[in-house]
């Protein structure tokens, strides 16, 4: 069971409280965790990543185990912590705008 | 028991304000979507209940949400704006081409008679259309693709289609206007576009008649009479009354002719409105004086209308989508200000008062007038 955790906005957005719980099947990556994520929660498509380009928005940011993910390559694994429900993959809306 | 629904867009959510035909004394819902820019909110005059709305973040992109019942609920409908085939470019500030990227939806404009059905304006500047309800959106590809597209270059507030005016008579019919390409007409229900800018100047360009490259703020138009438009540009006032064939200026007597917002009266379809702004590089009002100024001639005679509103100090702009109508019996006019306040008449615009004055930035105003 992965753990993920959305920022405020993308919670509302979902209808969810606290952590969403994901079984993600195979290898757990950040593309993997983001197709479980959008499928289960249609509403939240388009706006961690581009529709078309698969592509992380900007301000948006994934951390895990203390660790910056944003810029992994989607199909590397995320750590085991993530892939074995000991520690929360965050989604994070980046500090922007002043 | 009739009455209005204003429906509000702010930058840091939507607000409906709500009162009977009064419209003395308002409720105030919301803040709807806390934290987003709400580029517009507008109900399908089919089906008043309906309502969609346009929110977007710098963070999280667009969400497009749909409302059943007036507003009471909402969820997020269809959110995947994507040009039809090969984008193409468009010029850049610097003059060279740039590809076109979806960045939000500026306007939405519910068809007149589908609820389900509705046209959605973009930047960078493109025209899509819905038929299920904001499930799934098409580009109508026709606009873009027409011709003068790869001359077509953002305003400062980027290259937004703003305004979309659906032709009451001709259902082929829709009037669009773009900052700052200019306006654009189809006939055949968004198949094939032609410029209608005859009669437009524009000092800032190099030919200042082009047939393309104008700042259009808004235009409108009386359902009744849907062959005379009034333009706001940005710089002049302007009135077709061929459809957009041609165009000439009703700026007259206004102390400033730079502005955004312009709207016609629900029953005088020769009364107009207008709030002038000191210059496209000091958007406020002259002298810090807020006033509306109403023409009863269809142009060219100004009036202006104080009572209620701020005479001094006051340095708020009114944005191209943040003034609309009601069609009680007087007239009521509303515009929402940058500085949050939201000021209402329901005499045609001879008093003012504030429905509310501490919101976030005010984007939109729409006004539903229900039965």
């Amino acid at each position: 069971m992965i753990r993920v955790v959305l920022p405020q906005h993308l919670r509302r957005l979902a209808q969810v409280d606290g952590e969403v719980r994901l079984d993600v099947a195979g290898r757990v990556t950040q593309r993997a965790v983001l197709d479980a994520l959008e499928a289960r929660y249609p509403a939240l498509r388009g706006t961690i990543r581009d529709h078309v380009t698969q592509q992380r928005r900007a301000f948006v940011r994934f951390f895990a185990c203390g660790q910056d993910l944003s810029h992994e390559l989607p199909d590397v694994p995320l750590p085991e912590a993530v892939a074995g429900g000991t520690e929360p993959f965050l989604i994070i809306g980046a500090m922007a705008g002043g | 028991m009739s009455g209005v629904r204003v429906l509000l867009g702010t930058r840091k959510g939507a607000f409906v304000a709500t009162s009977d035909a009064g419209r003395q004394r308002w409720d105030i819902s919301g803040p709807h979507f806390a934290g987003w820019e709400i580029y517009h909110v507008k109900g399908s005059p089919a089906d008043p209940d309906r309502l969609y709305a346009s929110q977007t973040s710098g963070w999280f992109g667009q969400v497009i949400q749909r409302s059943n019942d007036g507003g009471k609920t909402w969820a997020p409908v269809g959110n995947q704006f994507v040009y039809d085939g090969v984008p193409g470019t468009h010029q850049w500030y610097d003059g060279t081409q740039h590809p076109w990227e979806f960045k939000r939806v500026w306007h939405l404009e519910p068809s007149l008679t589908d609820p389900d059905t509705v046209y959605a304006g973009v930047e960078d500047a493109a025209l899509f259309r819905t038929t299920d309800g904001g499930q799934t959106w098409q580009e109508l590809p026709g606009l873009r693709g027409h011709g003068s597209g790869p001359r077509w270059q953002p305003g400062a507030g980027g290259m937004c289609l703003h305004t979309i005016v659906q032709d009451p008579s001709h259902p082929g019919r829709l009037f669009i206007a773009i900052s700052a390409a200019g306006a654009f007409r189809t006939d055949d229900a968004g198949k094939t576009w032609r410029p209608v800018n005859r009669g437009l100047r524009s000092e800032m360009l190099p030919d200042p008649k082009a047939e393309v490259g104008h700042c259009v703020h808004r235009i409108a138009m009386h359902p009744s009479r849907p062959g005379v438009l009034f333009m706001q540009k940005h710089w002049d006032v302007m009135r077709s009354d061929d459809a957009g064939d041609s165009w000439h200026e009703v700026s007259g007597n206004l102390p400033t002719d730079f502005g955004f917002p312009i709207d016609v009266h629900a029953h005088e379809r020769d009364t107009i409105f207008v709030v002038p702004i000191k210059s496209d590089s000091e958007h406020f009002p002259p002298d810090g004086k807020l006033r509306v100024y109403r023409s009863r001639t269809g142009g060219n005679e100004w009036e202006a209308l104080t009572k209620g509103l701020p005479q001094r100090d006051c340095y708020v702009n009114v944005l191209r989508e943040a003034m609309a109508v009601d069609s009680l019996d007087a007239c009521g006019v509303y515009f929402g200000t940058t500085g949050g306040q939201v000021y209402a008449s329901a005499d045609a615009g001879d008093s003012w008062a504030p429905i509310v004055r501490d919101l976030p930035a005010v984007l939109s105003v729409e006004v539903q007038t229900l039965e």
